[in-house]
Parts: structure tokens; sequence; C-alpha cells
């Protein structure tokens, strides 16, 4: 995990944009902020540092009181999402303040991009990992089977971390050093080269480097 | 789609070309840079392929060089081409002209569209 300060965004979906020379670059549009600064949590305090920020504005009657307090303490609006940047410095922050995309990025700049990969549901081993499956034809039974998983008398068992069939998708992705194309604050848009992990709307984690 | 990525597809978008489809002849205007200078190439035949989409749309344009058969694919929305000009209105009974690759000569010709609405 990158120990420095980002942003939240969401993914919108993915285009292309054309370069002065007519060169086609693949790009992801993601909706970046406006994102609020909810809580600087020290060292000393806290046991880590860490800034916690908030994200996609919600209605206030919505949210639970608890946590209505939580936002009301650093003046923010009530956000529907909530998350912490282990950031070792957090002497330059506070609660409250707005996290600017323009400060964070500029193009050209590499980030990471934290978010959650599309569900596949429960799938075989040959769409899961990759595996070569058997032979499709020639009376071969053995079509996107396993195969072997393991020797006889001897571990006389499954070894630990056995790729099988089983849930895909639905895991936290990191892609790392995603070239920013353009940045448009005023409309709190990132245009990154290249997919970003997760499904449209979905939230992403981006961190500056 | 979303307003968001429908703005940006916008402004990139171009609505100066003409409508054409598969089967007519069109010349296409190109800007490409030889060493450091900058001119405008011409590619004329006909459209055997018309892709649709919104940022990736693009068409396939198919001539005869030297007796070679050249075919090029344009992306639609292509900052580098200058103009698109229809040279003849073509009528086809299909959208994917991929038959005139094995057809060369007299056997290759489209008759042409006359009733243009």
């Amino acid at each position: 995990m990158p120990k420095t300060m980002g942003i939240l965004g969401k993914k919108i979906g993915m285009t292309r944009i054309y370069s002065e020379l007519g060169k086609a670059t693949p790009v992801t549009v993601v909706e970046a902020g406006p994102c609020r600064i909810l809580q600087v949590k020290s060292l000393v305090k806290d046991g880590y540092s860490a800034i916690q920020v908030g994200f996609a504005e919600k209605k206030a009657s919505r949210v639970t009181k608890p946590l209505l307090g939580h936002f009301n303490k650093s003046g923010a609006e009530a956000y529907s999402y909530i998350k912490e940047f282990r950031v070792e410095n957090v002497e330059q922050y506070e609660a409250g303040q707005a996290i600017s995309l323009e400060a964070l990025f500029k193009v050209g700049d590499l980030v990471d991009i934290q978010g959650t990969s599309k569900g596949h549901g429960f799938q075989g081993v040959v769409k899961r990992y990759g595996f070569k499956g058997g032979c499709a034809g020639h009376g071969s039974h053995h079509h996107r089977a396993p195969g072997s998983i393991g020797c006889s008398a001897w571990p006389a068992r499954v070894v630990k971390g056995k790729k099988m069939p089983g849930r895909m998708g639905n895991d936290t992705v990191m892609t790392k050093n995603v070239i920013i194309i353009d940045v448009r604050a005023e409309e709190n848009i990132l245009l990154l080269k290249g997919p970003v992990p997760g499904a449209k709307q979905s939230l992403l984690k981006i961190f500056s480097k | 789609m979303s307003v968001i990525l429908d703005r940006i597809n916008q402004e990139q978008m171009r609505f100066d070309h003409p409508d054409f489809r598969s089967g007519d002849t069109v010349q296409v205007h190109i800007r490409i840079i030889e060493g450091n200078k900058e001119r405008v190439q011409m590619f004329q035949g006909v459209v055997i392929k018309r892709k649709n989409g919104t940022m990736d749309a693009s068409y396939t344009v198919r001539k005869m060089s030297h007796g070679v058969g050249v075919e090029k694919t344009f992306a639609l929305h292509n900052p580098r081409i200058e103009q698109i000009d229809v040279v003849t209105r073509g009528r086809v009974r299909r959208s994917r002209l991929y038959y005139l690759r094995s057809r060369r000569g007299k056997a290759a010709r489209i008759q042409e569209r006359k009733f243009i609405k």
C-alpha cells in the first residue's frame, strides 16, 4: 500500500483521446472528487497516521446520527464513502479541508489505482487461472477439468493454496503506474491511460506518487 | 451512456464529414508528416465497411493500386483527416463488401445509386 495522499473517485467508463498528431490513446474517465478531509489521524492519538477522506455527497437525512456527528465535527457535508490514506506526515492537513485535484495531480504523473474487480461468480480453473484444459475431441472426456490435484499415499492430502474452481473476481486489485492523460479540475475529471480495475460506477482509490 | 463520457466524446467527434455508406466511392484527404513537412495525401476507393460506434467508429476504403488491392481503415473522428469527398454513390445489397476482394476488373464494378433520398 503506497503511503501517499490520494483522492477517491468513481469509474465512469472508457473512451479514446486523439493527440494533435492523430494518435488515439485509450483512456478511462474517472470522476475524482470533490473530496473533503473528515479526520486527521495521528500516531500519538490513534496509533497510526492517516487522512480520512469522504467522497460522493449524500443527504444528511439518509445518514445515521452517530455518523452525522462525525461529519459535523469536521464541518463537512455527509458522504457516501469514507476511506483512509495512510500518510506519514499529516501536519499539513486538517479536518474539513477540501482535496484539490489540481494540487495533487498533473498531466503525465504516474498514479496507483485501487478498485474492486468485476465479480465473475463461481468459475472453473480454465477461466479462473488460465489452465489449458483437456482435448476437446478424439473421444476425450477431459474438457475443462483441472486434472490431478496431487499425489497419493504421500502427502495423502491436497496441498494448501491449490488452484481450484471457485469464486472469481470481486477482489481488491491495484493497478500501478497509470499515466494521467488529462486533469480537468473544474469538472473533477481525471483521464487515465488504459484500463483500471472494476465495473463502471465503482469506487476507486487513486494514490499520488 | 453517461453524461460525462458523452461530453468528452462530443468535444472530439467530427460532424463535418458528409454522409456516406458502403459501396460509395470516396476520396479521403489525410494530413501526413514527411520528414519535417506536412502535406495532404489522397486515398480514393470504395467504402467496403462502416463500423459504427461513438468514438471508435471507423470505415475501410479499398482501391486497386497497380494491380494490387489496398485497404485502409480510418477512424471516423480522427483529427488528421482533412476532408472526405464522396465521388459516387454505389448501390449495393450488403453492408460489408468483402466479396470485392476476390473480384477484379469488370466483376468488381458497383452500380451507381441514382435516386438518393
